[in-house]
């Protein structure tokens, strides 16, 4: 029982992780909470819904595109709605990307009503019980797409020359643009690749729950921003490390307190994490100079 | 004694007259209820821009502290029969006490932060007010809010919450802008643009910030409380996250720190969906895309400080 609510809320931690990432890549560079990065996420499920319900496409090609897609659009919304506001009041950008995202959720409530659509089958459901825990298969695909794009990520910001020159800008744009890196272009590729791996979770997790929906951004925003807090917003394993706690703890709560209370649980780690430690498990801490 | 100044007096027979001005048209009793709208909102929107305009403090979740008055004033008057008039200060201070339990742990966030954990905040209010069913009655709300008496005669009509609604407003703007001007005013400015050169000149920053976090719920407690005598009805649908955007945006699209901006935000932004009837469906997709233009060409909003005589940088503008 135990085992099996573990797998369970590491089956939404990645998800939880696969947004955080965005959160902590798009944070990491510009020092922004892309508020609208939930609603990307969403965007995301749409599309994925779009291509293979409506257009047809099969899975993998629909997967892929969908992510391309929802890159082109974290792109233009960093072009549109962040660009210009790069180093204007902290508070400034924040209430853009609100905009934004009230933008989006109600554009796709326009686009595709605001009823709750199911998601097509795209595999075989079966289950298979390892040791006592059940896993289903599409457990087994979320997992594994996970950790390939995590790893992928690893790879390409510690190992190419593109993620070296991301790491440079995240400690100083000025700096990283004397050093003839071309930041826009750099920041560019992060956003992208925040919204690229947002629609990945999304898609993913319209299968696992069968639903999509345009308000379904909120919440699981808000949800990967915790866990992105949790592991210290900013870093890469971190946020990994806070989906899958916050998925475990979230999972637990709802099989050991109450079902209905399972966001409040979500929210209260989030104001206890940011009061007692600011900085998350693994992030660098702030100093603060005069 | 300062002089009133002109135009405060055709306008206050303008704000007198306005209900009889509006029975001529055949959709009065609209009319005048987008006026009680308003009014809360101009309440809602200054008690915000206490905390994000003058003290520099990025909260997200007034919606919370909004609910919190309306339901407290509702099931005062609902489950206790307390007057509305007792009901409304009670509600002010419940909330303000919230805003200070919340405040005292959370003003030490900065900025992204803050927004996030009153963000949080607010959504567990929200969840509460839909779980805790024995109290509040979940997601259906609590109905049947008396109208308020005053000696013999009862406030029922939508003309009697508009002047209802007008005297408490102008009250509390009254009071907002002696709050603002003052010299605690002064300090929050101070905090607002450096905490470090506020501490090392006396100020401390965790107790302005934090009265200024608790006077702002106290505000939206009032605001809640008018809301649920005037709708007569609270329900959790009234106290989403949108609800604390849509005050964060007529606190921003006004002018922040400014109380002509932030009367003028709370106004045009409850007019403008009425207006835009027409176009209902697209109402919340130009909300968005208002606020972010808004924020890349004029970010100071609308009346934003440097249109105040007096300000932060100079004693008669720059």
């Amino acid at each position: 029982m135990l085992a099996q609510q573990i797998v369970n809320g590491l089956t939404i931690g990645m998800i939880y992780a696969l947004i955080a990432l965005g959160y902590t890549m798009v944070y990491g560079i510009l020092k922004i909470v892309n508020f609208a990065h939930g609603d990307i996420f969403m965007m995301g499920s749409f599309f994925g819904l779009i291509l293979i319900r409506n257009v047809g496409l099969p899975f993998v090609v629909a997967f892929a595109l969908a992510a391309v897609l929802t890159a082109l659009l974290g792109i233009l919304i960093e072009r549109l709605a962040y660009r210009r506001l790069r180093f204007s009041d902290r508070i400034v950008p924040l209430i853009s990307a609100m905009g934004v995202s009230i933008f989006l959720a109600n554009l796709a409530q326009k686009l595709w009503g605001s009823e709750v659509h199911t998601f097509p089958k795209v595999m075989e459901i079966k289950t298979y019980t390892i040791a006592g825990m059940t896993f289903s298969t599409v457990q087994l695909l979320i997992f594994g797409l996970s950790i390939i794009a995590m790893l992928g990520l690893h790879f390409f910001v510690n190992k190419t020359k593109i993620g070296t020159a991301m790491r440079a800008t995240s400690i100083s744009i000025t700096n990283a643009t004397l050093m003839g890196i071309n930041t826009n272009m750099i920041i560019m590729i992060t956003f992208a690749i925040g919204s690229a791996l947002a629609a990945a979770a999304g898609i993913l997790v319209s299968i696992y729950y069968d639903a999509v929906y345009p308000t379904m951004g909120y919440t699981a925003g808000l949800k990967a921003f915790t866990a992105a807090v949790l592991g210290g917003i900013g870093s890469i394993p971190g946020a990994v490390l806070g989906g899958l706690i916050l998925g475990v703890a979230e999972n637990l709560g709802i099989a050991y307190i109450a079902a209905k209370y399972q966001d409040i649980i979500a929210f209260c780690i989030l104001i206890l994490v940011l009061i007692i430690r600011p900085r998350g498990i693994l992030g660098k801490k702030e100093i603060n100079k005069v | 004694m300062k002089r009133i100044k002109i135009w405060a007096i055709p306008a206050a027979i303008l704000l007198l007259m306005l209900p009889f001005v509006v029975q001529m048209f055949d959709n009065a009793d609209f009319l005048l209820r987008i006026a009680v709208m308003i009014g809360i909102y101009i309440i809602l929107t200054l008690s915000l821009n206490i905390i994000v305009g003058y003290a520099g403090q990025f909260a997200l979740g007034h919606a919370a502290f909004y609910g919190i008055g309306a339901y407290t004033a509702a099931l005062l008057m609902v489950n206790y029969d307390v007057s509305f008039w007792l009901a409304l200060p009670a509600a002010a201070i419940v909330t303000g006490f919230f805003g200070f339990l919340l405040g005292t742990p959370v003003m030490r966030l900065k900025g992204d932060y803050l927004g996030i954990v009153t963000l949080g905040f607010g959504e567990i209010v929200r969840l509460i007010f839909v779980n805790w069913i024995d109290l509040t009655n979940g997601p259906m709300g609590i109905p049947g809010i008396p109208a308020p008496s005053l000696g013999s005669y009862t406030l029922g009509s939508n003309m009697d919450f508009y002047y209802l609604v007008l005297v408490v407003t102008v009250i509390s703007v009254l009071i907002i802008r002696r709050i603002v001007q003052s010299g605690f005013g002064l300090n929050l400015l101070t905090v607002r643009e450096d905490e470090i050169a506020a501490e090392s000149i006396g100020i401390r920053p965790m107790k302005y910030k934090l009265l200024a976090f608790t006077i702002g719920a106290l505000f939206a407690g009032v605001a809640g409380a008018l809301f649920a005598v005037t709708a007569m009805f609270v329900s959790p649908d009234s106290f989403q996250y949108v609800e604390s955007v849509n005050i964060l945006a007529m606190v921003v699209l006004g002018g922040t720190a400014s109380i002509p901006g932030s009367i003028l935000g709370a106004t045009i932004l409850t007019v403008a969906p009425e207006a835009l009837r027409f176009i209902s469906d697209y109402r919340l997709i130009l909300l968005g895309l208002i606020i972010v233009l808004m924020m890349v060409y004029k970010p100071s909003g609308f009346w934003g400080e440097s249109k105040r005589k007096r300000n932060f940088f100079g004693m008669t503008g720059r």
